[in-house]
């Protein structure tokens, strides 16, 4: 198999990737069985994949209630735009149940965080926050969203905010769709061939005679 | 429970190697070429990158996008089982001591997600006793490793370019890949400072050297271990290869538990338990070589008590497990404005820097309050969204103009989602990794009074930084800041370093450079091992892992274990085809 067909087979990804690059292997003798790999995550340890289960099996750490302003938040946060969809479009918040199971530390601080935004709302509205029409919340977010004007009984708020914000963000641009809109256009078998010639015009930047004469290069037509 | 047997196999090898890293793996691939029987003990499962790697996996693959466990420290797509911690195989600290332990427990060890930064040590290197008069020389110099540096450039392959530095070595080299664009800014603003800035040397394939593994493609993914073997793991490189000959059986999930001894003394083989049906085993050879790690193969000879070797097999001089060392370590990382708003295009390139900064110094005529130096790693650019992206936005928004617009700190919406896009690929991070002197007062010894869950007892560290490595970590920073400021950056990270935490210097180990503890030298009072790896006091027991470093230079270690490892390991064969051994 030559290089530009093993390319392809894994750009197919998976599985066949496996498969095909394997035909054109010389077989080798396995000593070892392993008991540790399992078929469908051959890449985890048998430990891990336990542990993995263990988070998975957990019954649903934030209630009905919680996950309704989650979403609200999430929305709110990252809105559908003229690039993208939303946070819950990216299913950010089935994200957050699942990492707040993986990473504990985040529990509190958002079930918390969470019961507090409703305590105000109560106080101001009389409602809970998913309860409140859409100009309440934005005058509730408002009071939290920006840390450096936040007035200083509002600072739990803010500090709750920014953690849904970095939740939010991090659990959409890692998803399909923010992967997208971020513009990340790598983790695909390429031939890097330097910075583009228009951006080093851009930059004011060439490269040297010697890195043009000791860097691999490819035909920028192929 | 079950009831204990010991099983004792038959089998008479030539060669009982104990782990399957860089070291291990390059021994079992020069003796089984050479024809000789060899049993391969490794105390993790196999591992195949072409299988198991998760290369070219999305962020979204993984539940927690990438995020770190414990079972994979750098991340959840990383090459490298377990990390600082295992379950079941604790190991403690005396006083204050806060040494971190990295342990692979898998078929190539951390050679699967290791940054594959491949320096030869230079002269100065093997010599550094009588440039400062601290620690001491190794009995070897450049020109005895030299030729196995070459023959290692030319069978694994790596990329450098020659620049007649005379302590930073030419090699053999495969072509490099042209710098990236930050790599490029960082090239100019340390060229405006007096900072050389050149083409990394990384054991990354640019071009097809042999017909068993592919060229690189290019998806800065080497942390993961290769589908297609386009960079250096021992798994991939050396283990695979060596079992193909059919001289190497290979035993994964086998925990080292001590060397055995006949009365004369010597070596007959390795007892380890079988973490799969926890049952005791015994393989006999004729010669047994240590290659777990710096830390786990003091460890073995510590455990391996007798009435002959009270203190531990090879260890009459009661050096194993001191001169315990590792790099240095401290980061600094900051955003570039001009570099807001860039175009977009892939720019993954290999698996780590196009470009670093050989240490450049010289300790005496500079002046410095630190003796040896340190290099510098760089990264940045467009990298792929993993946990942890784009967190913190509440700290930079507002603290720049943002298409010509000064904002708030923090927000939401749409706007907001302009300010990501606006700051991704800005980012510019620096590490410098230096040399720290070895020191005997530095070491691992063996717990009195704990034991791991196969009843084998657990190393127990004590190590701490002195004033040398506490003032490079310091010189390292402002170097960072000017380099940083010299390319118009803006400090983000690091920048809050002091006397308070010893200039962000990482605790020792933390570099994962573990090397030192069985030390080679010509004085058998002095070093377990002597100039070709052998043990003093036992003539057919070898180390050929980090533990046999004198020091270990701002070089990372591994070109120099594989480099020891095919030299002590032709010295083996010869050996054995004298009847010396």
């Amino acid at each position: 198999m030559d290089r530009r067909e093993s390319l392809k087979a894994l750009i197919i990804g998976g599985v066949s990737a496996t498969v095909l690059l394997d035909a054109c292997k010389q077989p080798v003798k396995e000593t070892h069985k392993d008991a540790a790999k399992t078929p469908d995550q051959p890449d985890r340890m048998a430990e891990e994949n336990l542990a993995d289960k263990k988070v998975m099996d957990q019954p649903k750490f934030f209630t009905a209630n919680e996950m309704a302003t989650i979403t609200l938040l999430g929305d709110i946060i990252i809105p559908k735009d003229a690039v993208s969809g939303s946070a819950s479009d990216a299913k950010v918040p089935d994200f957050i149940e699942f990492i707040v199971k993986d990473m504990p530390e985040h529990q509190t601080p958002m079930r918390g965080g969470l019961r507090w935004l409703d305590l105000q709302c109560l106080k101001r509205f009389d409602k809970a926050f998913k309860d409140c029409s859409h100009t309440q919340q934005m005058e509730m977010v408002d009071e939290i969203a920006w840390p450096k004007k936040a007035k200083p009984e509002m600072h739990q708020g803010v500090s709750f905010f920014n953690l849904m914000r970095n939740l939010t963000a991090t659990g959409f641009y890692t998803s399909e769709i923010g992967v997208k809109d971020v513009g990340y256009m790598g983790n695909t078998p390429n031939q890097w061939n330097g910075v583009p010639d228009d951006v080093l015009k851009q930059y004011n930047m060439a490269y040297t005679e010697k890195e043009l004469k000791e860097c691999v290069s490819f035909d920028k037509k192929a | 429970m079950d009831d204990i047997q010991i099983k004792k196999q038959s089998k008479q090898y030539d060669a009982i190697i104990v782990g399957s890293g860089a070291g291990g793996g390059m021994a079992a691939y020069v003796l089984a070429n050479a024809g000789l029987k060899v049993c391969l003990l490794e105390a993790g499962p196999n591992y195949d990158p072409r299988e198991n790697s998760s290369q070219l996996k999305n962020p979204w693959d993984s539940p927690r996008r990438g995020a770190s466990t414990k079972f994979r420290p750098f991340g959840d797509f990383d090459g490298c089982y377990w990390g600082w911690e295992i379950d079941g195989e604790p190991y403690t600290q005396k006083g204050d001591s806060n040494w971190e332990w990295w342990r692979a427990r898998m078929v190539g060890g951390r050679t699967n997600h290791w940054g594959r930064i491949s320096l030869r040590f230079g002269p100065k290197d093997f010599k550094r006793r009588s440039i400062d008069g601290l620690g001491d020389d190794w009995p070897i110099g450049y020109e005895d490793v030299k030729p196995y540096y070459d023959k290692i450039d030319q069978l694994i392959g790596v990329f450098g370019t020659n620049e007649g530095l005379y302590n930073d070595p030419d090699g053999l080299f495969l072509p490099t890949p042209k710098p990236r664009l930050h790599e490029l800014f960082i090239k100019k603003a340390a060229g405006n400072i007096n900072i050389p800035v050149i083409p990394s040397r990384l054991s990354i394939l640019t071009k097809k050297i042999n017909k068993d593994r592919e060229a690189c493609f290019y998806c800065a993914q080497c942390g993961r271990s290769c589908k297609i073997y386009g960079d250096f793991s021992s798994s991939s490189v050396l283990v695979k290869p060596a079992v193909a000959t059919g001289n190497v059986d290979l035993i994964t999930n086998a925990m080292a538990r001590e060397v055995l001894t006949d009365r004369e003394g010597l070596a007959t083989g390795v007892a380890y338990v079988n973490k799969m049906d926890m049952q005791e085993y015994q393989v006999f050879g004729r010669t047994v070589i240590l290659a777990a790690s710096a830390c786990e193969s003091a460890r073995l000879m510590l455990n391996s008590k007798s009435s002959r070797y009270p203190n531990g097999i090879g260890n009459s001089s009661g050096i194993v497990g001191k001169y315990l060392h590792d790099s240095t370590g401290a980061d600094m990382g900051g955003i570039i404005p001009e570099l807001f708003d860039r175009k977009r295009y892939n720019e993954d390139g290999v698996g780590g820097m196009h470009v670093y900064t050989p240490w450049w110094l010289d300790n005496k005529k500079d002046k410095l309050d630190f003796p040896r130096g340190y290099h510098i790693e760089y990264g940045g650019g467009f990298g792929m969204p993993l946990y942890g992206f784009n967190w913190g936005i509440e700290n930079l928004n507002g603290a720049y103009k943002i298409k010509g617009q000064q904002k708030e700190a923090g927000g939401y919406g749409a706007s907001l989602k302009e300010d990501y896009r606006y700051f991704f690929g800005a980012h510019v991070g620096m590490a410098g990794r230096g040399e720290g002197i070895a020191r005997e007062d530095s070491y691992c010894e063996i717990d009195p009074d704990v034991v791991d869950k196969y009843g084998i007892p657990v190393l127990r560290f004590n190590t701490h930084w002195s004033d040398y490595e506490i003032n490079q970590a310091k010189h390292m920073k402002e170097t960072f800041k000017e380099i940083l400021h010299s390319m118009g950056a803006v400090v983000t990270w690091g920048g809050d370093d002091g006397p308070h935490n010893k200039y962000g210097l990482h605790n020792p180990g933390n570099i994962i450079h573990e090397a030192g503890t069985v030390r080679m030298g010509n004085d058998p009072k002095k070093s377990p091992l002597n100039k070709y790896s052998q043990s003093h006091d036992v003539k057919n027991l070898f180390c050929v892992d980090g533990g046999q470093f004198v020091s270990q230079a701002d070089k990372n270690i591994t070109w120099t274990i594989l480099a020891l490892s095919m030299r002590a390991s032709e010295y083996i064969i010869g050996e054995l085809k004298k009847q010396n051994i």
